[in-house]
């Protein structure tokens, strides 16, 4: 599909949604739906029946962790038309408490997306029946995904001859992680280059 | 199930996590009325090793590599997807001859995954020659990727803007010499499996998944082509240069293990007809020039170059610390891997470092499948249906 009628697309199903669907953009030939997250199977649903759209084939469930913005996450959906041949994009915006509707009721295979959407960013599905941790360890605390989540993580493991059991540790580097940065002084950084805060005011 | 007396319970048994049928590192919860699967509960994430937060922490090059450990049974096909992504924000187009060495090496990816599950179902199901033929195969394929890329499995091959490196013209060559002979080892494959009494047995009419169900719970590749859908993204999304290729896409029609073993016998044939397209387009006029992008801004130099040019210094070092920065948006790309769709959903906020790449894995949506397509079977087809879903750990628990 050409850039003109995704956007015709986009148009149809913003308008056929007032107060779901907000608004629409059309990139790199893909076609982005912004939805409220409290709607998103109202939408979802849309999709999938509607005979101009046909979104049968479910694609992806993700987040994009946005620290600084006051709804942290993008929830963004992926689906697939195999009628129109052509795939949508939806994002809703969503914060740790919000409570985003499960589809698991439309779509089955959104199941462990979703799992695995909470287990790496915490966000909140509700409806959802088995709403475990999938990725991660048994007992795993955080979502690693975060943005705030170090690389390192918080414990590490190791096998304890003593105890003859594996035991959990807080994680102890010894060598402090290093975290290259390359960007061109000149173009990239927007901070004070490392040893510039050493130069006090010329005299 | 209602009238059992009280002393009857349901059995639970762990299948895996060390089980030869597991394909890796599964941990099955079984939940047994006799010998009928009540119920399966997969436990996955042992072999997660965070792969996109670390993409996260590394520079576009540097992401490269972590793709070849996903499905690492067919190591380049998932580099594809990322370069195409990346290619995509650029707004870069890769010059013919590397999209046909890229054509050419996805397809020897499809051979090496398709060998390798077609084999170890069979192994599955109790058939010990077909791992054997195949694997020698496999190994030949391999040598391939070593002369290319100087790495059998993990070659980091594919880059930003095309792939490193030229391939000799005698590799072009051994290519084609290996392709006929490889079509009748799979002939010896289909004598050995096809009309085997027990292999059917094994898989005819186990773990149907009807079209409407394979659409919805995400199914893609040869899942949803098993269930009568004539749907393959290098025909109805073309990307490279598949467009250009004749091949045709076999479909099944019963949506059961035995019809994915079909098609993906028959895929091995399609694409040793894709690679003798390639190869002819390789040795053709038209087919000669550079592999990757002139620009040396994405692309490193050549070699030859850093030794006389002191820019293609600079940016060679540039390229190598710092990266490609790659502009602010965000894109969905998808490939015809040999186990389905695999797609990166990569976030870019105008750095050298992606801000988010999401990696959909095919096999992540299909093993999610596995209670819906067991329950009613029996505990043996269990295997038979793992097998057919076409499952590498690498890329489920990324």
């Amino acid at each position: 599909m050409d850039d003109g009628k995704l956007d015709a697309l986009g148009q149809t199903i913003v308008s056929a949604l007032p107060g779901a669907a907000t608004g629409h953009t059309v990139a790199f030939n893909q076609l982005t739906v912004d939805v409220e997250a409290s709607k998103i199977v109202e939408v979802v649903k849309y999709l999938r029946d509607d005979p101009n759209c046909r979104f049968v084939n479910f694609t992806d469930v993700t987040a994009v962790d946005y620290p600084e913005r006051e709804k942290r996450f993008d929830v963004v959906y992926h689906l697939m038309s195999p009628t129109l041949n052509t795939r949508i994009r939806l994002k809703a915006q969503a914060d740790e408490t919000t409570q985003v509707p499960s589809l698991i009721d439309v779509f089955p295979g959104a199941d462990w997306f979703e799992r695995e959407a909470y287990d790496l960013y915490g966000v909140f599905f509700v409806g959802h029946p088995d709403m475990r941790r999938i990725l991660t360890d048994y007992g795993f605390e955080g979502h690693p995904l975060r943005k705030d989540f170090p690389l390192t993580g918080f414990v590490e493991v190791r096998y304890d001859d003593q105890e003859k059991r594996v035991v959990y540790e807080p994680v102890r580097l010894n060598q402090e992680f290093r975290k290259f940065d390359f960007l061109s002084p000149w173009e990239g950084a927007d901070y004070p280059l490392p040893g510039d805060e050493k130069a006090g005011p010329k005299v | 199930m209602n009238e059992q007396p009280e002393n009857l319970r349901n059995f639970t048994i762990n299948f895996g996590p060390q089980h030869p049928a597991a394909h890796g590192v599964l941990r099955l919860v079984l939940e047994l009325d006799g010998e009928i699967v009540a119920r399966v509960d997969p436990h996955i994430g042992l072999l997660h090793r965070g792969t996109e937060k670390l993409i996260e922490q590394k520079t576009y090059l540097q992401a490269i590599p972590y793709f070849d450990r996903l499905d690492y049974v067919a190591p380049m096909n998932q580099e594809h997807a990322f370069c195409l992504a990346a290619e995509k924000l650029l707004g870069i187009e890769v010059p013919r001859r590397g999209q046909l060495i890229r054509v050419l090496y996805c397809e020897i990816g499809r051979i090496l995954s398709h060998l390798l599950n077609v084999t170890t179902q069979a192994m599955d199901v109790g058939a010990l020659t077909p791992p054997l033929w195949g694997f020698e195969e496999r190994e030949k394929l391999m040598v391939f990727y070593e002369r290319a890329s100087g790495s059998r499995m993990h070659a980091a091959f594919f880059r930003v803007g095309g792939v490193h490196q030229d391939l000799p013209p005698k590799l072009i060559d051994d290519i084609e010499a290996w392709c006929d002979p490889f079509l009748k080892v799979v002939d010896d494959l289909d004598r050995l499996l096809t009309a085997n009494r027990i292999f059917k047995q094994r898989n005819v009419d186990i773990g149907v998944v009807p079209l409407k169900e394979a659409w919805e719970w995400g199914f893609s590749g040869v899942m949803v082509r098993g269930s009568g859908a004539a749907w393959d993204l290098r025909k109805s999304q073309p990307y490279e240069c598949y467009a250009e290729m004749e091949f045709d896409i076999p479909i099944g029609k019963n949506g059961d293990c035995y019809d994915r073993y079909l098609i993906r016998m028959e895929e091995m044939r399609q694409s040793v007809r894709i690679m003798k397209q390639c190869i002819q387009k390789l040795k053709a006029a038209d087919g000669q020039g550079p592999v990757a992008v002139a620009d040396n801004k994405v692309f490193p130099p050549r070699r030859g170059e850093m030794k006389r040019s002191m820019e293609a210094l600079i940016h060679h070092f540039k390229l190598y610390t710092e990266g490609v920065h790659v502009p602010a948006g965000e894109v969905y790309a998808a490939v015809e891997a040999p186990k389905g769709e695999f797609g990166v959903y990569l976030v870019s906020d105008g750095s050298n470092k992606p801000y988010k790449c999401k990696i959909r894995a095919p096999g992540f949506a299909h093993l999610q499948a596995m209670d819906h397509i067991c329950k009613g079977h029996l505990l043996a087809d269990v295997s038979a249906i793992l097998g057919s879903l076409d499952i590498v750990f690498g890329e489920v628990d990324r």
